[in-house]
């Protein structure tokens, strides 16, 4: 049993309901490559710059392109704010942020190039990571990288018992119970994982169950991001 | 993309004409579009649109000591970071010069106009003061991110609401807002940059006008008094020049303010 019909979220929505999802897509006219997604109240946006040549040489790479993801909120985005500049948050989530998108980019013709995706983080309400994977997958697209599939991302939640689809700020502090477990997953189209993270306490039954909404819940981001590629204006 | 010395040459020969490529006078700005209440974690947050060119501005509000030398006074910190995601001239990585410079100068003009009535950000003489933090990203570069970033101040300040304050733990109350306004003086500042194009002047360059600049004056004030300036760039501006860049701030202070004043609740 997937979804106890019961369970009150603390802004009223299902347990298997997104918050509203909005892409754009071509919100930068200097880059190669531009979108929007926003989960309610988090909004990313990001700008892809390339293939161009890679600078310092020696990281060029002769057998294959290289993808440099850059993740960076902006200093209000969170209540708190926080210093401008990259912290080993915002590297580690770069960093997976390359791994999430990697798998569906062509770019083995790209030899000693690099293609640069730009992440910033608007505004912050959870589940970032997730919004700023959307905004690049849209942005290669709109860059007109060659893929095989698009990715799309969601972060599943635990909460006491429970499981959600789409996590807010409110919930990843849920205390009562088990707590919160944060399950951030990324998928392609045809269902292949390319990059998942855990927060917390759940047993492997369950986190089967959770990898399952995700499929269910990526299917409808991908539907959502193809909708916004065919609405590009130029 | 460098502007090519081609585009160049042809953008002084225009301009020794009074022409520019996009039809303005040189005196004229592009659309300015100004959106508050971007950022909702931010007490106060503007996005500002000049033409292509594009800026986030976000406020914060923090509590700390006083500086030694203004024990009754709030404190102001302003940054800008020019995001590589706005120009593929932008390199991730420490802030460089210009990034440094906007901030300065941004700083300089909430500051030496006193728009921010400082003294009324003083919680506790000595010991508890705020700090209005301002910090600027550029999202697209199409020229003059300089005056987009000072525009961007001004109305994330205008539309910010002070944060909740703990009296009894002396804390912020973060994600809560009061409905009270940061205390700002009734005039509005605004910081103005004009730039020699040959022996033109000319406000609000585009990308290409701004990389054949050959120098540049920004100047802010308020109510036609002048409370802050910075000639950037290399080559001289004769005194007689000055004088016409001076009497043209007056003109282009009063454009700007009839247009963008429809933005300002």
């Amino acid at each position: 049993m997937i979804t106890k019909k019961d369970f009150e979220r603390p802004d009223g929505r299902k347990v298997d309901e997104m918050r509203p999802i909005t892409a754009k897509v071509g919100i930068i006219p200097n880059a190669d490559g531009s979108a929007m997604f926003s989960f309610g109240d988090t909004i990313a946006i990001a700008a892809v710059y390339g293939p161009k040549k890679m600078h310092p040489q020696h990281q060029q790479d002769p057998e294959k392109g290289t993808l440099r993801c850059n993740y960076n909120m902006l200093s209000f985005s969170v209540t708190e704010r926080i210093r401008p500049g990259p912290s080993r948050r915002s590297t580690e989530i770069s960093k997976i942020t390359e791994w999430a998108l990697e798998p569906v980019l062509m770019i083995d013709k790209y030899s000693n190039m690099v293609i640069d995706v730009h992440i910033s983080i608007i505004q912050a309400n959870a589940s970032t990571r997730c919004a700023g994977i959307n905004a690049a997958a849209l942005a290669l697209a709109h860059a007109g990288i060659p893929m095989t599939d698009l990715v799309s991302s969601v972060s599943i939640g635990k909460l006491d018992k429970q499981l959600v689809v789409d996590v807010s700020k409110k919930e990843e502090d849920w205390e009562e119970g088990e707590g919160a477990t944060d399950i951030p997953i990324t998928l392609t189209h045809n269902g292949k994982l390319t990059h998942i993270q855990l927060d917390g306490k759940i047993t492997s039954k369950q986190l089967k169950e959770a990898i399952e909404l995700a499929r269910e819940a990526t299917q409808k981001i991908y539907e959502i991001q193809k909708k916004a590629l065919k609405e590009i204006g130029e | 993309m460098e502007t090519s010395r081609l585009t160049g040459e042809r953008i002084k020969q225009y301009l020794a004409e009074g022409k520019r490529f996009d039809g303005r006078e040189p005196d004229e700005f592009r659309e300015i579009v100004i959106e508050t209440g971007v950022s909702k974690n931010a007490e106060g947050s503007a996005r500002v649109l000049i033409g292509k060119t594009e800026v986030l501005v976000g406020v914060k509000m923090d509590v700390s000591a006083p500086y030694p030398d203004s024990q009754d006074k709030g404190n102001l910190m302003v940054t800008a970071e020019l995001l590589p995601l706005s120009s593929d001239r932008f390199e991730s990585g420490p802030p460089k010069f210009p990034a440094i410079e906007i901030g300065r100068i941004i700083d300089r003009v909430i500051r030496e106009s006193k728009f921010i009535e400082m003294e009324k950000l003083c919680i506790k003489e000595g010991e508890k003061v705020w700090t209005a933090f301002i910090d600027i990203y550029s999202i697209n570069d199409d020229g003059n991110l300089l005056d987009a970033a000072g525009i961007g101040a001004i109305a994330a300040l205008k539309s910010a609401k002070m944060p909740k304050y703990d009296e009894e733990t002396e804390k912020v109350v973060y994600g809560e807002f009061t409905n009270k306004s940061i205390p700002l003086s009734k005039d509005t500042p605004l910081s103005i940059t004009f730039h020699k194009i040959g022996d033109s002047f000319i406000v609000d360059p585009t990308r290409e006008e701004e990389d054949i600049s050959d120098t540049r004056v920004t100047i802010g004030s308020m109510n036609g008094l002048i409370s802050s300036m910075q000639k950037g760039d290399h080559n001289s501006i004769s005194i007689e020049e000055m004088g016409n860049v001076l009497d043209l701030n007056e003109k282009v202070y009063k454009d700007i303010f009839k247009k963008i004043k429809r933005f300002f609740k």
